[in-house]
């Protein structure tokens, strides 16, 4: 029996960016729901509004008009500190460059997240180790972003995402900068955390890329353009969905 | 807030470019090294100056003869009439002395086993040491019954012991002074310079003895006062106000002089301590300017701090914008900054400590001058250093923690 409501919750929403005089009407409108262990794919064109889309799911931005609950958390409620704190507790992000800090090694770099947790998370040095192991990266952890390769740097940004285990994966165009065969490692790696019970949300142009996610959302201009499930690439998840 | 996670990413980025630190606490190290040198100096002078208040003590006052006109000339300080020993007994009979002493002083040729010395021979009464506030490092001082009995005894300061008796052991030699024979029963303790009679002199030249045989035997009587004294020392009792002991002394010895009023004072009531700590008021005054001249340096280095640290803000925008994503609130970033710019300032004020007491050391090296480098100092001057980097790092740390989070995170 699956979690009854929705893990993701959008309605309405509606996302205007003003630049100079005129207005770009980035999310028209859109309402949808994500369920718990989902593992989903949006896409679109760029200028389609996904990023717009994935900025809110990630709590990093608010919306011009409509409501949305994380959790089970209407986020309109939510204060900078509580939206913070619900970034650190409950989502883990994968950007396209990574972003790691150039100056920690990959050990300190999953551990940050960790660090700048509220809640009692015993030992944090354990935890950042068994998550960087748990991506393979065991044996690099003294590393430096500079000194590991592109995929080896997207498993580091996995790792540090999976660090405070999350409910939900955010990855925005995860594998924009790898090259094929790294991008079917990461993408295995993120069916891995699926299966685990995470619930993933990927961002992508490439079909390629979407055809590991058991449910494809379409933008086009700001709206839902089609919603497809592709049960025969279901694993984990398929039987809960 | 998170301190751990703040601190350590404040000190990783204050060692990620050791060049810019440094030229950015510059004007900290500067500021710090001369906010010290300026505070030793003061507190240096401040303590040389309550040494000589001490050594003058802050209640006694000393009655001196006025200046004399003689044929339109003066005549100087200290030239006028003597004062008499009734005089001593009526101001030591005052409600508010605690004790007077009646001190006869004037030049004397003394001659020991080694040396021929001229020094000042001052006579007085048992009391002499109490009101002066003067011990004897070696031997004793002479008793009441000596003083009234005008023992041939003196005791001996410290510069005149020296001159005297090269070899040390001053104590039980016998030496004649103006061709008097008198035995030496004591060396005074120091006093340094410029004590209580006559400013600039110091006072460890000079032998002390009872007052009447020092009057009959040494220096001599006056012509127109039996019994004379040159001055008076009052010790005024605690707590009672130097400046009025200084006023009804005034009125008593000038209606023992019979002066009758609009007629100028032909003696002086002079209070030393008062005289050093104007004179310490305009030292006080100049290192103050200094010292805010020192801040004034320490201003325009915040400024620079505060100035790196929005171009720190501003490169690391995308780096706020992922601690952000990942959970970081506003609060942990503006520690993070802030704990940064104080961590610049406090390491800038370290440096400038070490400079500084280079500085102090040279100076008092140099100048030949007291300084004092007290934990107060020490506390200011990092104390100081850190409040810059509170106050200049504020607000470039607040403008990261009010960052949009995502805006943060697309900036390139």
């Amino acid at each position: 029996m699956a979690d009854a409501r929705p893990i993701i919750s959008c309605r309405d929403l509606t996302k205007i960016y003003r630049m100079g005089d005129q207005e770009v009407r980035a999310l028209d409108g859109v309402s949808l729901d994500i369920q718990t262990g989902e593992f989903v794919a949006i896409m679109g064109p760029s200028g389609s509004g996904k990023s717009s889309l994935m900025n809110l799911i990630g709590a990093l931005d608010r919306p011009t008009s409509g409501e949305m609950w994380i959790n089970g958390r209407a986020l309109s409620e939510m204060n900078r500190d509580e939206l913070a704190d619900l970034r650190n507790e409950t989502l883990g992000f994968v950007f396209q460059q990574f972003n790691l800090l150039p100056r920690q090694d990959a050990f300190q770099n999953v551990r940050l997240p960790l660090r700048y947790a509220r809640r009692e998370l015993g030992d944090i040095d354990a935890r950042a180790r068994e998550c960087l192991e748990m991506v393979g990266l065991g044996s690099r952890m003294d590393h430096r972003p500079m000194q590991l390769s592109g995929g080896q740097q997207q498993r580091v940004a996995i790792a540090r995402a999976l660090s405070n285990r999350p409910r939900i994966l955010l990855a925005d165009e995860p594998t924009g900068a790898l090259d094929s065969k790294t991008t079917i490692e990461i993408m295995a790696l993120m069916q891995d955390l699926n299966r685990q019970g995470i619930t993933v949300v990927v961002i992508t142009h490439e079909a390629e890329v979407a055809s590991y996610a058991a449910r494809q959302i379409h933008f086009l201009d700001g709206k839902i353009e089609r919603d497809t499930a592709h049960p025969e690439l279901k694993r984990a998840s398929g039987g809960r969905a | 807030m998170k301190y751990g996670v703040a601190t350590s990413s404040a000190i990783e980025a204050l060692f990620s470019n050791p060049m810019r630190s440094l030229l950015t606490m510059l004007g900290i190290i500067i500021g710090v090294a001369s906010v010290m040198v300026m505070m030793s100096i003061g507190e240096g002078a401040k303590a040389a100056i309550e040494k000589q208040i001490s050594s003058v003590g802050a209640n006694v006052l000393t009655l001196q003869p006025g200046t004399m006109n003689r044929g339109g000339r003066n005549q100087g300080g200290g030239s006028g009439r003597p004062f008499a020993e009734s005089d001593v007994a009526a101001v030591g009979d005052l409600p508010f002395v605690e004790a007077a002493a009646g001190i006869l002083s004037g030049q004397a040729n003394a001659v020991s086993e080694k040396a021929n010395w001229v020094t000042n021979m001052q006579g007085g009464t048992a009391s002499f040491f109490e009101v002066n506030n003067w011990k004897v490092d070696q031997g004793r001082t002479f008793t009441e019954q000596e003083a009234l009995g005008g023992a041939a005894v003196v005791v001996v300061g410290k510069t005149a012991a020296k001159n005297l008796f090269p070899d040390g052991n001053a104590v039980g030699q016998r030496i004649r002074v103006n061709s008097v024979p008198v035995e030496v029963i004591g060396v005074l303790e120091s006093k340094g310079q410029s004590g209580g009679g006559g400013m600039g002199q110091d006072r460890d030249d000079t032998l002390v003895g009872p007052l009447s045989m020092v009057r009959n035997r040494i220096t001599g009587g006056n012509r127109w006062v039996s019994r004379h004294v040159s001055r008076i020392q009052i010790l005024v009792q605690d707590g009672y106000d130097v400046a009025e002991a200084q006023e009804e002394v005034s009125t008593v010895m000038r209606d023992r002089r019979r002066i009758d009023s609009g007629q100028p004072d032909n003696f002086m009531v002079v209070n030393f301590a008062d005289m050093i700590k104007q004179r310490a008021a305009v030292t006080e005054t100049m290192s103050t300017l200094l010292a805010f001249t020192a801040a004034v340096s320490l201003i325009v280095g915040g400024v620079g701090v505060m100035n790196i640290m929005l171009v720190s803000v501003t490169e690391r925008t995308r780096e706020i914008g992922l601690r952000m994503a990942i959970g970081a609130r506003g609060g942990d970033i503006l520690l993070q900054f802030l704990l940064e710019a104080i961590a610049l300032c406090t390491l800038g004020g370290l440096i400038g400590m070490a400079i500084g007491w280079l500085g102090v050391l040279g100076y008092a090296q140099l100048s030949q001058a007291p300084m004092v480098v007290s934990p107060i100092i020490i506390a200011t001057a990092l104390g100081a250093a850190a409040s810059v980097g509170l106050i200049f790092g504020f607000f470039p740390a607040r403008r990261a923690a009010q960052l949009d989070p995502i805006q943060a995170l697309r900036y390139d």
